[in-house]
């Protein structure tokens, strides 16, 4: 997971990031402990909100998405990471099935964003609209909008089954996450 | 020229959020803002579900600190059951509680802020992150995720999952403590407390090295606001809410959680998905006070475990009297608590009832409306929920510890930035510095939206029609 510029071209390289999520799942790739120590033998973190680098490269191995789509700043996101990345990994229920967040899909938007930013207010009831993301009517999985080569279910899934994950991209083999994962667990 | 510089997204805190520098025709900043940019709508959608859902469904909100909604959803719905807890039960669940705030301020020290500390703000942002310390520092990397591990760790063992545990259940917890369990926890806390006094020594080694930034990284009077013990000591589970202004008189006092309206309102600005409450009696913004670490220490008399008093005493001494006042000490804060929540977490496993196997109290809902408050790593959280007959959530508010430092989040980036951002001649360390006193606060923005920051960073000079004059990019 080294980022130095000096990393030799060979690497793995990963980039990830969270759209609507808990960052539940990023914290699962972090439960990874000493084992990410070996990782960074192996892999470069290339952009991730873990890392300061903020551009997406041109071409990145493997990409990892946690989170459903919720904004349209999560559709561009996630666009983003499929053209720029060989391999997409979808991470966690949020992004596989749109888990909790798509629950407000029950709901009209509009009474969602109402009772947060107008009836639960005591002061300058509005809707924030300057600089902040449009919010999407529907929420989606992620493979609703791009392809997804990776499904990895569970919220989150454990740190055995990312690990799993990569060491099986990192050996050149297709993983079977579904030997290591369930929804909801 | 008047410009706008935007730094999109935040890295190495959680969640996603966009600053926005507003720069004169001199360069000079006359504006800063902090954006969230992630809605979730908890709020709303919560809406018709089973009262006991809620503790598994609100816990989604934050995947770093779920237990703090697990005991904030439980609490209010202990208050809707309208029962005590037994004894062992509520220690259990304070157990789980100190164990998360280990690992949570783990996480924010080791991992996200300890580049900007070890490195330094100006450094090559591409390895400066934790792989880059754990490649410069591997020994101070080993501990941080040790340190993480073991939290993470006690969590699993009571709760099932590092994660998004369950366990912990209206009335109590589900399961009572085994003696094999018992046993293998105390096993971890020996160097668990080695590792936090050892960063801790060495992170007072830094802080005078940081006087200019303790000078500048939000350093301004404001309240504080946490729960305290009926003692007024140090609380993260239960206790009751007080109000500090920053020359230390105590404001408001043993207020009952449940009363916390009475205390807070919450304001909208059209600028951010985060809202922006405040101290009712002094009104808005004035009203601006500060929640977490900072705040707990300085709100409480005392901690009440001996190393971690001897810590609280020493972060005294940061300033010649008064609340300490500047937010670049939240990290410090954060190493004493540390030290706190091990050296509690001994006791409470040493204490002789903890094997004790009744851990839960069991009714029906008693009640149509429950409001549960406990203190989050990043502060004072609130759940408060109202139930129809049938026990089907009617409505729901959440008031997130990250959300109570908003106002104070906008004040210190602007400060930073006056003191830091030269817009004629803009550095990435400058815009470093910016996101940084942000880390201080150790911001929690997927639960802030009830809502979460990502996307290429590229700092666009504009100029009054909207046109790109000059782009800076990083990384
Ligand atoms: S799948 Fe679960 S852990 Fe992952 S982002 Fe969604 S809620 Fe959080």
């Amino acid at each position: 997971m080294s980022t130095t510029t000096t990393s030799t071209a060979n690497r793995i390289t990963v980039a990830t990031t969270w759209l609507d999520g808990c960052s539940g799942c990023h914290m699962s790739f972090l439960d990874m402990d000493e084992r990410l120590v070996d990782l960074a033998q192996q892999i470069d973190i290339v952009y991730s909100p873990l890392v300061d680098t903020k551009e997406l490269p041109e071409q990145v191995d493997i990409g990892i998405l946690e989170g459903s789509i919720s904004s349209e700043d999560d559709l561009e996101k996630a666009k983003a990471f499929r053209k720029h990345c060989t391999l997409l990994i979808s991470l966690g229920d949020c992004a596989v099935t749109g888990n909790v967040p798509a629950i407000r899909n029950h709901f009209k938007l509009s009474d969602v964003l109402d009772r947060a930013y107008r009836e639960n207010v005591d002061l300058q009831p509005q809707i924030p609209t300057k600089s902040v993301p449009v919010l999407l009517t529907t929420v989606k999985p992620i493979h609703s909008e791009v392809e997804v080569d990776v499904f990895v279910p569970g919220c989150p899934p454990s740190a055995d089954a990312i690990w799993y994950v990569l060491s099986e991209l990192i050996a050149g083999r297709k993983p079977d996450p579904s030997q290591v994962t369930r929804f909801g667990a | 020229m008047s410009r706008t510089v935007t730094i999109e997204p935040v890295t190495r805190i959680e969640g996603h959020a966009r600053i926005t520098l507003q720069l004169g025709d001199a360069g000079q900043v006359e504006d800063a803002k902090f954006h969230l940019t992630q809605f979730r709508g908890f709020e709303k959608f919560c809406e018709g579900r089973p009262y006991r859902e809620m503790p598994a469904l609100t816990a989604r909100t934050c995947g770093i600190c779920p237990v703090s909604h697990l005991l904030a959803s439980n609490k209010a719905c202990d208050h809707l059951l309208s029962v005590s807890i037994p004894p062992t039960g509520e220690k259990l669940r304070r157990i789980m509680n100190l164990a998360q705030l280990t690992q949570s301020h783990a996480l924010s020290f080791f991992h996200l802020s300890s580049p900007d500390l070890l490195m330094g703000w100006d450094s090559d942002p591409v390895s400066r992150n934790i792989f880059g310390v754990m490649r410069q520092e591997p020994a101070l990397a080993k501990d941080g995720i040790r340190l993480r591990q073991i939290g993470q760790t006690i969590i699993e063992m009571l709760g099932g999952k590092k994660i998004h545990p369950t366990w912990v259940v209206p009335g109590g917890v589900n399961e009572p403590l085994s003696q094999e369990k018992r046993d293998a926890m105390l096993k971890l806390l020996p160097e668990a407390l080695e590792i936090a006094k050892r960063t801790y020594a060495f992170f007072k080694t830094l802080v005078p090295k940081f006087k200019d930034e303790a000078d500048h990284f939000g350093t301004m009077p404001t309240l504080f606001f946490s729960l305290v013990s009926p003692k007024g000591n140090l609380e993260h589970y239960d206790g009751f809410l007080r109000v500090k202004d920053a020359k230390g008189n105590i404001l408001e006092d043993m207020v009952p959680p449940w009363e916390y309206e009475r205390l807070i309102g919450e304001a909208v600005e059209d600028f951010s998905y985060m809202k922006f409450p405040y101290f009712k009696a002094q009104g808005y913004p004035k009203g601006i006070y500060r929640v977490g670490p900072l705040a707990r220490l300085n709100n409480a008399n005392a901690c009440g475990t001996p190393y971690a008093d001897v810590a609280l005493a020493e972060f005294h001494m940061l300033q010649e009297s008064g609340p300490i006042a500047s937010s670049f000490h939240y990290h410090y804060a954060r190493l004493v608590e540390i030290i706190y929540a091990i050296e509690m977490m001994e006791r409470l496993l040493k204490d002789p009832t903890i094997l004790d196997t009744r851990v839960r109290a069991r009714a029906r809902s008693n009640r149509y409306e429950g409001i549960g408050v406990a203190e989050a790593p990043r502060g004072t959280l609130m759940h408060h929920y109202r139930i129809d007959d049938d026990g089907l959530i009617t409505w729901v508010n959440l008031i997130i510890a990250t959300g109570h430092n908003n106002l104070a989040m906008n004040q210190s980036i602007r400060q930073v930035a006056d003191a830091y951002v030269d817009g004629n001649n803009l550095q990435e360390g400058m815009l470093n510095r910016v996101e940084a006193v942000i880390r201080c606060y150790d911001p929690c923005l997927s639960c802030a939206s009830h809502a979460f920051g990502q996307m290429p960073l590229a700092i666009e000079l504009k100029d009054a029609a909207g046109h790109i004059v000059d782009t800076l990019t990083r990384g």
